[in-house]
């Protein structure tokens, strides 16, 4: 196997493995969700500021599964490892 | 259909070569907008406000109390530069809405947002502690977290330059890839019809969680995180 095609091939598994970090975010902010319903549960008229925390908050949580993106995109599209060769 | 970075529109001859990239055109064409919008929104102020000034009039008083609901009352004189960043932030994620390239989906804008934020936590912290005061607080709660305390301060710039840029960048991405993929689509249904008509309706409903979404939502995490940022520096 050539050098560029074997650098490529692992460039494809390791956007691929990147992408797995997509289950951290997921589960943080369901939990965030949760609780944030809870929370109007328990005390109905404070819903609009429950859900400006609670989205401030799911944003913040996505921060990494957007680190994990966009090393996968650099990846895939620009294919700086073979250059690199 | 191929998804790169931003392409170099024109080039000035000084110091060997400054690459002028689409990324400073968006930005030039969004300043435009927002000055000539600010003057034609500021003329002619009445005392008893009517027509567009009890909107104008209404944005401005949302932005002064959230700014003192954030960061107090003696931190007011921020709150043009929390509105100034709202604004470009909002109306950079929305150009691609008009067929331009955002100039946030480059990373060098939300870099440099970033720089400043970071910029004004340690001088405003300085002003109102000191020196050594700011020193030594990175030495709490216990001597030993020392490393983790500067990298600390310096991993908040680069989250926040890359949360913005991430959002929007890969809102580009989807949106191009999924003209494509109607249009590859379309070649095949109709045998090598080159109009994409399948693409006509569905990339629009995708863009109102990629592009509006996205963007009013980013816009104001950047305000809230900022102030929430250099608040607590200043305490």
């Amino acid at each position: 196997m050539s050098d560029k095609a074997f650098v490529l091939g692992m460039s494809a598994i390791a956007a691929g493995v990147a992408m797995l970090v997509g289950l951290g975010p997921a589960i943080g902010q369901g939990f965030a969700a949760g609780k944030a319903v809870e929370a109007v549960g328990r005390q109905p008229e404070a819903q609009g500021e429950i859900q400006k925390t609670l989205i401030v908050g799911a944003a913040m949580a996505e921060s990494t599964g957007i680190y994990s993106l966009i090393i996968a995109l650099i990846l895939i599209l620009m294919n700086p490892l073979v250059n690199m060769l | 259909m191929t998804i790169s970075g931003p392409e170099v529109v024109f080039t000035l001859p000084f110091f060997g070569g400054i690459p002028v990239t689409e990324t400073v055109i968006n930005s030039w064409i969004v300043m435009t907008f927002l000055v000539v919008a600010s003057i034609l929104l500021t003329r002619n102020l009445k005392k008893i406000p009517k027509g567009a000034q009890v909107l104008v009039e209404k944005g401005v008083t949302m932005l002064y109390d959230m700014v003192e609901d954030t960061m107090g009352k003696d931190k007011l004189f921020f709150a043009p530069y929390i509105g100034t960043l709202f604004l470009f932030s909002l109306c950079s994620n929305l150009c691609g809405l008009f067929g331009l390239r955002p100039p946030t989906a480059d990373l060098n804008t939300t870099a440099c947002w970033a720089v400043i934020m970071f910029l004004c936590i340690q001088f405003f912290s300085v002003q109102r502690h000191g020196l050594k005061a700011r020193l030594k607080g990175f030495l709490e709660p216990f001597p030993v977290m020392l490393p983790m305390n500067i990298m600390s301060e310096f991993s908040t710039p680069v989250s926040m330059s890359f949360r913005h840029y991430g959002n929007i960048f890969s809102g580009v991405i989807i949106s191009t890839l999924m003209s494509g993929a109607f249009a590859a689509l379309t070649a095949m249904v109709f045998g090598g019809l080159q109009i994409p008509i399948l693409g006509i309706g569905i990339p629009a409903v995708l863009s109102i969680y990629f592009d509006l979404f996205t963007g009013f939502i980013q816009a104001y995490i950047i305000c809230m995180l900022s102030m929430v940022f250099i608040a607590t520096a200043m305490d």
